[in-house]
């Protein structure tokens, strides 16, 4: 299987199995169409007043020896083969830190940062407990996370302290290696927190959705307020302290800024170099919620910022947009790449009362409760549900050609829009694909832009 | 490198299978709230661990 797509005039064929991606020219791009009669007489007849006889057999000769190496119409070999391990360890876990916020914006899904109960804090034991089971039940790995969540989790910053320095001393205890992260809304990031967070190396996604009137309208003070000004302030700060790639900025956009590149600009303008920004995951008759009509526009919307970026590339200007980050050469291997989400099997996460859930989305939702701190486990089989929602037993997902790159979405959103884990939101899918494409676009311009220096490729 | 074809990428995914798959590298979240893990825009922490250190 191959996916083909054009990019501002560069042709790039991606081989599905092998992962190859290939920069070919328009005769390369016509003979691949013809794929899998190559029979010369076709090629003659099909390309006849195009290009010469010469030409194409040289052409075809290309095709059909990648096709020898295994780097085009490669096989999924894997396919009904594979098991996910018995083995089942936990290697990250997100910890609630607040079930309580001190914003109230208008897109939460975690019900004003409450999941659907009463306010309140994860104590400092709870959190050390949460440090134990992941440092016991991660078996061999070396590299383990946990995730500061909430609500906002700074509210309870006294306990995030205790935590990081409990979790430390007990990693170097396991010879482990904790990667600690928080997910703040940056109200309460003074210049203390700041320096506290760089100090432990803790890593940073810091909540801002972009303009002034985009963040204003859903990120909102329980009084209404915007709070673009006063977040701004402390993020800014905040990033001043930090050392490369330790942050990432995260907005989110919705159906008010489908214009979304503009964001982004607006972000990279401020002088902040590591930004993402995600589509809003919400119910169809929220009037932020995307409807399909949008779909297109948030496509082009896309392809915008992958100018952009290629425009920064050219400058050398280091900023970078999360989704189009990847990395062809340096990549998870294939196994990693046939279950996109961990939640449910070596992620969990942990709510204040310690109870176990598939992850952050999950929370709250009784139904999808998976245990707790004390006992651990106990409902394998709902676990064992996550574990088999690999790619190979989602239909959608084994027939598509995104799947080593996107690995078979999200499962709290595969359930919401379609009560399973196991078929994918055609939505996200179509924004994936493209954000893929565009990634794809930029990693082809890039090498391009080395190779050609050599002067050897002059199409495509 | 082909006249007509550039192959950008050396590495097969196939060969990504013997000897990898330890499950070292970071987990992966495709949420929107805590800024999307996909998982092709992760690293392999074993090849990684092979480089020279350079950013996080
Ligand atoms: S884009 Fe959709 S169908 Fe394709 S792999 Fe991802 S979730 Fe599955
Ligand atoms: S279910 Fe969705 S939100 Fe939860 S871990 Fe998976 S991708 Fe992330």
């Amino acid at each position: 299987m191959v996916h083909k797509f054009i990019f501002d005039e560069t042709r790039i064929v991606l081989d599905v199995n092998s992962g190859t991606v290939h920069l070919v020219d328009e005769m390369a791009w016509e003979i691949i169409n013809q794929y899998p009669n190559l029979d010369l007489s076709v090629l003659y007849a099909y390309l006849e007043g195009k290009h010469s006889q010469e030409e194409i057999n040289e052409a075809r000769s290309e095709v059909q020896q990648l096709i020898k190496e295994g780097l085009l119409f490669s096989q999924d070999f894997l396919k009904g083969l594979y098991r996910p391990p018995e083995n089942r360890v936990v290697k990250a876990l997100c910890l609630h830190l607040a079930h309580s916020c001190n914003l109230a914006c208008r897109y939460c899904f975690a019900d004003k940062g409450q999941y659907y109960g009463a306010s309140s804090l994860m104590s400092a034991e709870t959190g050390k407990k949460a440090i134990d089971f992941l440092l016991t039940k991660s078996g061999k790995r070396k590299y383990v996370e946990i995730d500061f969540f909430g609500g906002e989790p700074l509210l309870n910053f006294n306990g995030l302290k205790k935590i990081v320095a409990y979790g430390k001393k007990q990693a170097a205890v396991y010879n482990k290696e904790i990667k600690f992260t928080v997910t703040t809304n940056g109200l309460l990031l003074t210049e203390e927190i700041s320096r506290f967070l760089k100090n432990h190396k803790i890593f940073t996604v810091l909540s801002i959705d972009g303009r002034p009137r985009a963040n204003d309208r859903m990120r909102v003070f329980p009084n209404g307020q915007g709070t673009y000004r006063r977040v701004l302030e402390n993020i800014s700060r905040h990033v001043s302290f930090c050392s490369e790639e330790d942050y990432y900025l995260r907005g989110t956009f919705t159906r008010h800024n489908l214009d979304f590149a503009s964001d982004f600009l607006h972000l990279a303008d401020l002088g902040f170099r590591y930004i993402s920004l995600e589509p809003v995951v919400a119910s169809p008759e929220k009037d932020y919620a995307f409807q399909p009509e949008d779909i297109p526009y948030l496509e082009k919307e896309y392809a915008k910022l992958a100018r952009l970026l290629l425009n920064y590339q050219q400058q050398r200007k280091e900023i970078r947009f999360f989704h189009f980050e990847i990395d062809l050469n340096g990549g998870p291997c294939l196994i990693k790449r046939l279950t996109g989400c961990g939640a449910g099997q070596e992620y969990l996460a942990v709510a204040p009362d310690e109870s176990l859930y598939p992850c952050h989305q999950f929370v709250g939702r009784q139904e999808y409760c998976l245990g707790n701190l004390e006992q651990g486990i106990t409902r394998p089989q709902l676990r064992e549900q996550f574990c088999q929602a690999y790619i190979y037993n989602k239909e959608s997902c084994a027939a598509c050609w995104a799947r080593f790159y996107c690995g078979g979405g999200c499962h709290a959103n595969n359930i919401a829009f379609n009560d399973s884990i196991f078929s994918p939101d055609p939505l996200f899918c179509r924004l994936m694909k493209k954000r893929l494409e565009c990634a794809l676009y930029l990693q082809v311009k890039n090498f391009k832009k080395n190779f050609c220096l050599n002067g050897e490729f002059e199409n495509g | 490198m082909g006249k007509h074809i550039i192959t950008v990428n050396i590495h097969s995914l196939q060969d990504t299978v013997l000897g990898r798959g330890c499950g070292e590298c970071q987990t992966s979240c495709q949420s929107a709230c805590k800024t999307s893990l996909t998982v092709g825009n992760q690293s392999c922490r074993q090849l990684k661990n092979q480089e020279p250190k350079k950013g996080r």
